[in-house]
């Protein structure tokens, strides 16, 4: 593994490309103009489902809120038949073993939040701790915070060995590194981050925890998709993507996945490339899917809580 | 120096608190007996009926959870806003083949009628509930409860008239509602709009389009979220179309069909409870000892 990542060279992080704002933001913009109808429609819909990690991270979580979401995952709405699952379960590291049991061999995935979600604000030791209690009770997926203070004060060196460690700790498990964009304030940052990240192992860059606004945004989204382009080119390897929090609307998910397949290609219109971390889009992207189906337009009140 | 010219009005539909124009980007010319063209008016869609009901579902338990005193103060300070824009309706009025005269009483009957209903708000309750006898130790009563969102295609005649005696009892029972203006008489339902926009109305609780019947009734009958569907028009083939959508999801649907709207059989609490759910309560009382059940 060592004698792997030595063959990529590190490049110097202050260096990373700038990012035009009102470029990006333009770019990002023209995604949201295309007309998907009918056929399309759907298929991208039911892409989106299953892009999804339904995602549940409270303080009130319970093991029967969690199991309850687990059935949710598995029949996501009986009454339309051919429809995919939902591609992973997003809880803290204390419910992983409940939603592993739960889902069983259903082929769903088990994601985790680890490293003292969502602040980050721990030791080294407790984060690499937390990582392994989740990946011993059995998470497919980690997704770790990284320390935004740390890249605010300029210790890029500090963010990198951090997330090379836990994805040392994470074994086999898949890692997603969330950027928390949201509090790095700039494009420039998010692209730094991005590139930091990427080099130091993750398998996944995801926007933001859900907890601080704004999310997920289609600007930032493509600075990061941009990011990952760039990287691919330099060392051939696919990095994936996952924007989170803020992502409630069907025709919203549909416009990332154009800015998906505009940005990154048909290799990543998949759910091992690109993920959705939301908890009320599946629904909305069930009315939409029964509403073409059904040709009426649907309420609420017939779709399952989570 | 040129003569001035008069600035005219753009008819847009109100949606959640807004005027928007049409998303379709359509739009119809309303015109008078005459045929003279009195103003370009939205020609709305199946999806600006999608994003009014999504407003009027939002602004369900906002309006329906205020007291219902506040709903009386709200729908008396409606009839105070028309009160001083009774000149505009007047004059919209005449332009759409009213006589002055008859203007003058349509706008003076729909003051009147939402103080009617004002009246109304926290009264409906006491007529409507009942204490039920009951063969056992509870206490059982039956309180009306507002259905939720209620679509309305509102009369075709009456400009105003109409449209305030159709909305006003729906509101005045916590009810949020999407209204299809009259499609030859347009005018007055969008003016109605910006004076219930300026009447401490939340946004969503009353949404106006302007449109086709012909076209969006039936969306009015099969939209899943919709509670309650209101026709005060007299075509057959229409009421079974509703009645037969209405069924999927097992809307309530009410004929206005015959009702003369310039009369006292125009206003009735009735017009609250037709779009009212009875919620029955069996509450269990104490009975303590041998002694018979008290509340």
């Amino acid at each position: 593994m060592i004698a792997e990542k030595k063959m990529v060279a590190v490049p110097d992080f202050r260096y990373s490309p700038h990012i035009d704002h009102v470029g990006v933001e333009e770019r990002a913009s023209r995604f949201t103009k295309r007309s998907i109808k009918a056929e399309t429609k759907v298929n991208g819909l039911k892409l989106t489902l299953n892009m999804i990690d339904l995602t549940t991270l409270e303080g009130k979580d319970t093991d029967g809120k969690v199991k309850q979401l687990c059935y949710k995952a598995q029949h996501l709405h009986d009454a339309h038949q051919g429809l995919p699952t939902v591609a992973a379960i997003c809880v803290y590291p204390s419910m992983v073993s409940v939603a592993k049991k739960t889902l069983g061999d259903s082929g769903i995935n088990v994601a985790s939040v680890a490293t003292a979600f969502p602040s980050g604000q721990a030791s080294r030791d407790v984060k690499i701790r937390d990582v392994k209690y989740a990946v011993n009770n059995g998470a497919d997926e980690i997704d770790m915070v990284i320390s935004r203070g740390r890249f605010l004060q300029g210790d890029y060196n500090f963010v990198f060995d951090e997330i090379a460690a836990v994805k040392e700790a994470c074994g086999t498990a898949r890692l997603k590194v969330i950027l928390e964009t949201g509090e790095l304030v700039t494009y420039d940052n998010v692209r730094k981050a991005s590139d930091i990240a990427m080099y130091a192992g993750a398998d996944f860059i995801k926007t933001s925890t859900g907890k601080v606004t704004p999310a997920a945004t289609m600007p930032v989204t493509l600075v990061m998709l941009e990011a990952i382009r760039d990287f691919y080119y330099k060392t051939g390897k696919m990095i994936a993507m996952k924007p989170a929090g803020g992502i409630s609307k069907s025709k919203l998910a549909l416009h990332y996945l154009v800015m998906l397949q505009e940005t990154l290609g048909e290799a990543w219109m998949n759910n091992h490339w690109f993920r959705f971390g939301a908890s009320s889009l599946a629904n909305d992207v069930l009315m939409q899917l029964e509403k073409e189906r059904t040709g009426v337009y649907q309420s609420a009140n017939y779709f399952s809580i989570d | 120096m040129a003569e001035r010219l008069e600035v005219l009005k753009t008819y847009k539909i109100y949606i959640g608190g807004q005027f928007p124009r049409t998303e379709s980007g359509r739009y119809y010319v309303a015109k008078n007996k005459k045929g003279q063209a009195l103003a370009n008016v939205c020609l709305s869609s199946r999806k600006d009926v999608r994003d009014a009901v999504g407003s009027a579902r939002n602004a369900v338990g906002g309006w329906s959870g205020r007291a219902a005193f506040n709903r009386s103060q709200i729908l008396y300070r409606i009839a105070e806003m028309l009160e001083g824009r009774r000149a505009q309706f007047i004059d919209e009025l005449v332009k759409q083949d009213s006589s002055p005269k008859d203007a003058e009483n349509e706008i003076n009957l729909s003051i009147d009628r939402l103080i009617y209903y004002a009246g109304w708000c926290d009264k409906y309750q006491q007529v409507f509930s009942a204490v039920n006898p009951v063969a056992s130790s509870h206490f059982n009563f039956s309180v009306p409860e507002p259905t939720g969102v209620v679509a309305i295609v509102a009369p075709q005649n009456f400009s105003l008239l109409g449209l305030v005696s159709v909305i006003a009892p729906v509101i005045a029972g916590g009810n949020t509602c999407v209204v299809l203006a009259s499609e030859e008489k347009p005018l007055c339902s969008v003016t109605f709009a910006e004076v219930i926009n300026s009447s401490d109305i939340p946004g969503g609780v009353i949404n106006i389009l302007t449109g086709k019947p012909s076209e969006l009734v039936k969306y009015f009958a099969d939209h899943m979220d919709i509670n309650t569907v209101v026709y005060c028009e007299n075509d057959a083939a229409t009421k079974k179309l509703i009645q037969e959508k209405a069924s999927l999801n097992v809307k309530r649907v009410f004929f206005y069909d015959t009702i003369n709207w310039k009369t006292d059989e125009g206003q009735s609490p009735y017009f609250i409870a037709d779009t009212q759910e009875i919620k029955t309560t069996w509450h269990p009382i104490e009975t303590v000892g041998s002694a018979k059940a008290g509340y």
